[in-house]
């Protein structure tokens, strides 16, 4: 395996080699880092878009989509398409903040406990252990219901959730790098232990996380879409897809309420989970030649 | 191997025990008066059962002995009470458990004979349009948002076609089976009333196959694949040298051998599906604990969730562990470590 050779791109040249990742992701790949660039664009500049005005009365009440409307209107007369696109904005950072900071928590975690072994190794792999003995969704409320609703605290509940899937990811990783020969030379060497896993291990374990984590993007943002709908993430009037599926809920012979959010979710976990797929076609290919 | 497995039992007991010490711990650190989840509101003035309920639970004590009450309290059963049925947890849960537990066996089911046939095609076809079209639909279903599906195909089958009954488990009006499983649909069958089968059968159908819909992919990929390798078999091509028919080679010979580790995915289907229950019973008005634990969740019922949550959790790990060890029993080579 030549992890080394597919750590993420950094300094000079990194954009030629973003692109040739691209370049080489099968059609579908290619597909879904379309859907998620335009997801990308519209939570920046969706503000400026001239659509309705996602919060205010834009027509009549519970308008089949047509002419004027697109997607329709919900119960209050606010246009549908206009609040699915400034849904994005609520729905995709949250996503995004999740991830990251699981992967950054988990893998610091997953390092510690299996550079340092023992005492460390216990206490961390244990408690992820116990997390992960949770069904995500029920974890997610219980601590969601604790902290109160509001997308953040939804977040934070996430972050409870997804954090040991990437501990347990870094931590095999550095197991199996950690007894390569560039590492026993390092040791030789006398370089620190906090120099050795930072500087010669880390490195080289990071492709395993990414392909995860894009993988994961899709079920995040489905999961925080699905403790708005249950009522514990963004809260009315947001325009946040969860929540909007549940208005629809309760307006259910009005299916367009419903079913702009609906499509919005499914594109970002169907781009999330085709991008996953080519990401480690492209990096398993590699890998063997 | 056996070590691996004792090692796995004897773990289960501990999982727990963090399970359980979670739960406590996010029930502690909520804002709300607990006295307030114990006791009710009409009998708050009452100080005999107010000084009675602190005393049971502890709630003059410090943190270390409220845990060993809260612990002692849940060995035998006793999970609170709930804010919204004002009823004990343990009691509300054990009523519902069973309607749940009757959707998922349901949705596996579907979800298994779907997926294998739609697997076994697509091996026999692979790489045409039904192979293609087959990964698609299984597909979409692992990643359709089961809360806005379930809505969507109600609307459709329901509403417009009206081939479904509406939401619940049995038309209104209707007094439920007696019966002993608690599923309504073979007590209905013990009791003899062939009617009242079909009708919770329909109730169930459109949620089963929104819940089983999502697992199908999960099989299917499985069986596909499995199949693949073993029809690069030397005991395929023995059979093919006999002048088998490729119908006789695919089921009487690949498919034995490609349903094993499909029988060890079950128990991982099995806990996805106990996470997607809990939003397709909200959307079905389906009477189980998923749908407790969401109207719990609203109304921030902090004992019911908990409840759910352990029971929830429990079941996860007992499915976990099954699978774990059926994999490791019906792949011996991998190797068991970590």
């Amino acid at each position: 395996m030549s992890v080394a050779s597919a750590t993420a791109p950094s300094g000079p040249g990194s954009a030629a080699r973003l692109w040739s990742v691209l370049a080489r992701l099968p059609l579908t790949g290619q597909i879904g880092v379309a859907i998620l660039v335009f997801w990308a664009i519209t939570v920046v500049s969706v503000q400026l878009w001239p659509i309705a005005d996602p919060l205010m009365m834009a027509g009549r009440r519970l308008q089949p989509p047509g002419g004027d409307h697109w997607l329709g209107t919900d119960a209050l007369g606010r246009d549908v398409l206009s609040r699915t696109l400034h849904g994005a904005a609520y729905t995709i950072p949250v996503a995004v903040m999740v991830v990251v900071s699981a992967v950054v928590i988990g893998s610091a975690l997953g390092a510690i406990a299996g550079y340092f072994g023992g005492w460390w190794d216990s206490v961390i792999m244990r408690t992820a252990d116990v997390t992960l003995s949770f069904p995500p969704i029920l974890l997610a409320m219980t601590v969601a219901a604790t902290l109160g609703p509001g997308l953040p605290n939804a977040g934070l509940a996430m972050i409870v959730v997804w954090w040991p899937i990437y501990a347990r990811l870094m931590r095999a990783q550095v197991l199996e790098v950690r007894t390569r020969e560039h590492v026993e030379a390092a040791v030789a060497g006398g370089a620190g232990r906090w120099r050795v896993l930072i500087v010669h291990i880390l490195p080289l374990c990071w492709t395993p996380t990414l392909i995860n984590a894009t993988m994961d993007f899709g079920q995040v943002a489905l999961l925080a879409a699905s403790l708005s709908f249950i009522g514990l993430g963004a809260v009315p009037p947001s325009p946040e897809w969860g929540s909007m599926i549940a208005e629809g809920a309760a307006k259910f012979y009005s299916w367009w309420i419903a079913f702009g959010p609906g499509m919005a979710i499914l594109s970002v976990v169907l781009a999330t989970s085709f991008l996953g797929d080519g990401l480690r076609d492209v990096f398993d290919r590699r890998g063997g030649r | 191997m056996l070590r691996y497995i004792i090692r796995r039992v004897l773990g289960v007991p501990f999982l727990l025990l963090g399970v359980a010490s979670v739960a406590f711990l996010l029930a502690q650190s909520t804002k709300g008066d607990p006295l307030s989840a114990l006791v009710p509101e009409r009998m708050m003035n009452n100080t005999e059962i107010v000084a009675a309920v602190k005393a049971q639970w502890g709630l003059d004590q410090p943190l270390p002995v409220r845990y060993g009450i809260y612990m002692k309290n849940l060995v035998q059963g006793d999970m609170g009470t709930s804010f919204n049925t004002r009823r004990p947890v343990a009691r509300d849960i054990a009523d519902r458990l069973p309607a749940t537990l009757e959707l998922v066996f349901a949705a596996m089911m579907i979800g298994t004979a779907v997926g294998v046939g739609i697997g076994l095609l697509s091996a026999r076809f692979r790489h045409t349009l039904f192979d293609n079209g087959a990964r698609g639909f299984a597909l979409l279903g692992s990643s359709l948002p089961i809360f806005w599906s379930g809505l969507i195909m109600l609307y459709i089958f329901s509403v417009q076609l009206k081939w479904t009954p509406g939401t619940g488990r049995l038309d209104a009006r209707t007094a439920p089976p007696e019966g002993v499983t608690g599923f309504y649909t073979v007590d209905a069958l013990l009791a003899g009333d062939w009617p009242l089968f079909v009708q919770a059968a329909s109730h169930l159908t459109l949620p089963a196959l929104v819940l089983g819909w999502s697992v199908i992919g999960i099989v299917a990929r499985l069986v596909r694949s499995s199949l693949l390798e073993a029809l690069g078999q030397d005991y395929v091509r023995t059979a093919r040298a006999k002048g088998a028919s490729e119908r006789i080679v695919l089921i009487n010979h690949a498919l034995r051998n490609a349903l094993i580790p499909v029988l060890t995915v079950l128990g991982f289907t099995f806990a996805y599906l106990i996470t997607g229950a809990v939003l397709t019973e909200a959307i079905f008005s389906w009477p189980g604990i998923g749908s407790y634990a969401v109207s719990a969740a609203r109304s921030l019922d902090y004992p019911a969730i908990g409840g759910v949550t352990i029971v929830g959790a429990t079941a996860f790990l007992l499915a976990n562990l099954v699978t774990d060890i059926a994999y490791a029993w019906a792949n011996p080579r991998i190797k068991v470590s970590g």
